[in-house]
C-alpha cells in the first residue's frame, strides 16, 4: 500500500509535517513498515480540502487531529 | 511603482514581454520582426542617433530574448552594436587638478608614475602606471577619475577585453557569468540569454498540466523583489501564467545545509558549491582547489531532483535573481533536473506579457522551507543554515567559517587557502555582493533587501532545518 501525504505550501501550513510523522510514527508502532510505503508529493490540486493525501490513489482530507482516526479506520481497513 | 532600477532594465524588459506576448499566441515567428518598431514606434529617436540603430539593437535583443546565439555556449552575450565603446583610459587626472602643494598623488604612488607640469598639474605616465587608483583615492579634490568600462570595471575576474573595433569582447574561459557587467553596461550592450520561450512551451504544451505538471521553483531573494505587490500575490500569479504549483528553492538549501555539515565535519574543510559563478571561478582560478568544493548539488539542482523523483514527467522551471544558474542548468549532472532557469526580470515580463496584474490578485501561500533555508538569500545564511545543521545533528565540529561575498572577496580567501595561511575551515563563496539579493537578474536592488530576507525567514512555519526536511524522507 502506498500512502502519498501532499507537503506543498498548502497543506504543510495546515500541517502536512506532524501529519507525516504520526503516520511515519504509527505505521512502525504498528509493525506495518513492510506493507506501507509512505511518500510526499507537492501539491494535488485540492489545497481546499488539505491536508490531502491519497491511500492507493483514493483521495482523503486528514488533519493532524484526525490522521490518528484516519490511520485506525481507513488504513488499518484497507491492509 | 517603479519596478526596475534602470531604464536599460525597462528596455530589456519590454523586449522580453513582446517576445512573450506573441509566443502565447503563436504568433512569434510570423512577427518577430515587427518587434522593434512596436518598441521604437515614429522617427524621433530616444536613445541613439536614429531610430533605425534602435531598432536594428531591438532586433538583437529579440533574438536573445529568443535563446540568444547558439553557437556561443556563453549565457552572456556583447550585443556589439550596442557597446558604444566606452573610452577606456584608465585613471586620468582632469580640469578639477589644482595644481596643489601637498601632492600627495605622487606620494601614494609607488610606481612614480605621477609628473607635474610647469603650472604645478598632475600627469599620469601610463607606461608607468597599474591602476591601483590609490592616487584618486588620496586626491582632496577628486581630481582624478577612473575612465575605465562600466563593463570592465563590474567584471572582478577580467574576462572583458576590447576587441579589433573597439568593442567589448568576452574570454568565455574566464567568464564565470555572474552577469555583474550585464547590470552595469549603462547601454544595455552585454545582456544574458533568455529561455522564456522554453518556460512557455513548457507551459503551453503541459495541457492545463494535465499531460505532465509544470513547477516554479521560487529563489528565496523573491522576497526582496516584486515589492510594489505581496509574495502571496506573486505566488497567484504564478499558477494564473499556468504553473501547477510553486516551490520554495530554499527548501533545497535546507537539504544542502543538512547535507553539507556532514560533509565538512567528514572532510574538515569545504567551500560550499551553492553559488554557481563562485564555482566556475575555482575552476577556472583556482583549480588546484576543486577537490574542497563541496560535492552536494546547488539547492536548486538536489530540490529539482527531489521533485523528480516524486513526480517523473515533473517540468521543473527555477526563478531567481541569477544568470549564472542558466549555465548551471547546463551542466551534465544538472540537465535531467531543471527543464529552464528564469530571472525575476523575466517574470515580470512573463506576468505583464499575459496582463496579469499581480496587485489585484488573492494572496496565496508559500511556506516549505525553514528559516535557515530561506536566508541563504543573503551573504552569511548558508554559514549560518550549516553552523545551524551541525548543532541539530549534533556533529562536534569546531565550525570556522568565511563568508565572502562578491569575487574580489571570495578571491582573497580562496587566494589564502591556496598558500595555506587562511584561517577557517569553511568558505562561503558568493559571486554577487550581499548574496543573491544582489544577483544581477534582480528587479531591483535596494538597502532593505538583506531585511526584507531575514523577515521572510522568520515567518517560515518551520523553525529548525531537521523539521523542514523531516517530511522528505
Amino acid at each position: 500500500m502506498k500512502i502519498t501525504v501532499c507537503i506543498g505550501s498548502s497543506c504543510h501550513i495546515k500541517g502536512s509535517r506532524i501529519v507525516v510523522e504520526e503516520l511515519q510514527k504509527l505505521i512502525s508502532e504498528n509493525n506495518l513498515t513492510e506493507k506501507i510505503e509512505l511518500a510526499g508529493t507537492f501539491c494535488m490540486g485540492k489545497c481546499q480540502q488539505g491536508v490531502c493525501v491519497t491511500v492507493d490513489d483514493e483521495f482523503y482530507s486528514v488533519s493532524p487531529e484526525t490522521v490518528k482516526n484516519f490511520f485506525e479506520e481507513t488504513v488499518k481497513n484497507k491492509i | 511603482m517603479r519596478k526596475f532600477d534602470t531604464k536599460v532594465q525597462y528596455l530589456k524588459y519590454k523586449v522580453l514581454r513582446e517576445v512573450a506576448r506573441k509566443a502565447w499566441d503563436g504568433t512569434l515567428y510570423d512577427e518577430l520582426l515587427d518587434i522593434p518598431k512596436t518598441i521604437v514606434p515614429g522617427k524621433t529617436p530616444t536613445m541613439r542617433c536614429c531610430v533605425y540603430k534602435e531598432r536594428a539593437i531591438l532586433g538583437e535583443r529579440v533574438k536573445i530574448a529568443m535563446g540568444g546565439d547558439k553557437t556561443n555556449p556563453n549565457i552572456i552575450e556583447v550585443i556589439d552594436i550596442a557597446c558604444d565603446e566606452c573610452p577606456a583610459a584608465g585613471y586620468e587626472v582632469t580640469d578639477s587638478c589644482r595644481g596643489c602643494l601637498a601632492h600627495r598623488c605622487e606620494d601614494v604612488c609607488k610606481r612614480g608614475a605621477i609628473t607635474f607640469d610647469h603650472n604645478h598639474v598632475a600627469h599620469i605616465d601610463k607606461s608607468k602606471c597599474v591602476e591601483c587608483g590609490l592616487c584618486a583615492k588620496v586626491c582632496p579634490f577628486s581630481a582624478i577619475t577612473n575612465r575605465k568600462r562600466p563593463c570592465q570595471n563590474a567584471c572582478k575576474v577580467k574576462a572583458i577585453t576590447i576587441n579589433e573595433d573597439n568593442a567589448a569582447a568576452i574570454n568565455n574561459d574566464k567568464c564565470i557569468q555572474c552577469g555583474a557587467c550585464v547590470y552595469q553596461c549603462p547601454f544595455g550592450a552585454i545582456t544574458d540569454k533568455s529561455y522564456i520561450l522554453t518556460a512557455i512551451d513548457a507551459i503551453k504544451n503541459s495541457n492545463n498540466n494535465r499531460d505532465y505538471k509544470v513547477y516554479a521553483m521560487v529563489a528565496p531573494s523573491i522576497s526582496s523583489q516584486f515589492t510594489y505587490a505581496k509574495l502571496g500575490q506573486v505566488i497567484t500569479g504564478l499558477k494564473e501564467l499556468g504553473f501547477f504549483t510553486v516551490i520554495e528553492a530554499a527548501l533545497g538549501a535546507d537539504m544542502v545545509a543538512n547535507a553539507e555539515a556532514k560533509e565538512l565535519a567528514q572532510k574538515g574543510f569545504l567551500t560550499s558549491s551553492c553559488c554557481p559563478a563562485f564555482v566556475e571561478y575555482i575552476k577556472s582560478a583556482f583549480p588546484q582547489l576543486l577537490p574542497l568544493v563541496s560535492h552536494n548539488l546547488s539547492p536548486m539542482t538536489t530540490l529539482a531532483k527531489y521533485i523528480k523523483e516524486t513526480d517523473k514527467n515533473a517540468k521543473v522551471i527555477f526563478i531567481g535573481p541569477c544568470t549564472a544558474k542558466k549555465a548551471e542548468a547546463q551542466l551534465d549532472e544538472v540537465k535531467p533536473y531543471i527543464d529552464a532557469v528564469l530571472t525575476f526580470e523575466e517574470l515580470q515580463a512573463l506576468f505583464d506579457s499575459r496582463d496579469i496584474n499581480i496587485t489585484e490578485l488573492e494572496d496565496d501561500v508559500l511556506d516549505n522551507a525553514s528559516y535557515f533555508g530561506r536566508i541563504f538569500a543573503r551573504s552569511g545564511g548558508l554559514t549560518d543554515a550549516v553552523s545551524q545543521a551541525l548543532k541539530e545533528q549534533q556533529i562536534d565540529f569546531p565550525l570556522k567559517a568565511v563568508s565572502c561575498d562578491g569575487i574580489e572577496a571570495c578571491k582573497v580567501a580562496l587566494l589564502k587557502k591556496s598558500k595555506n595561511v587562511l584561517d577557517a575551515n569553511f568558505i562561503e563563496g558568493m559571486a554577487c555582493v550581499g548574496g543573491c539579493i544582489g544577483g544581477a537578474g534582480c528587479l531591483t536592488h535596494g538597502v532593505k533587501d538583506k531585511s526584507q530576507v531575514d523577515e521572510y525567514g522568520r515567518e517560515a512555519l518551520e523553525k529548525s532545518i531537521s523539521d523542514a526536511i523531516s517530511m522528505l524522507k
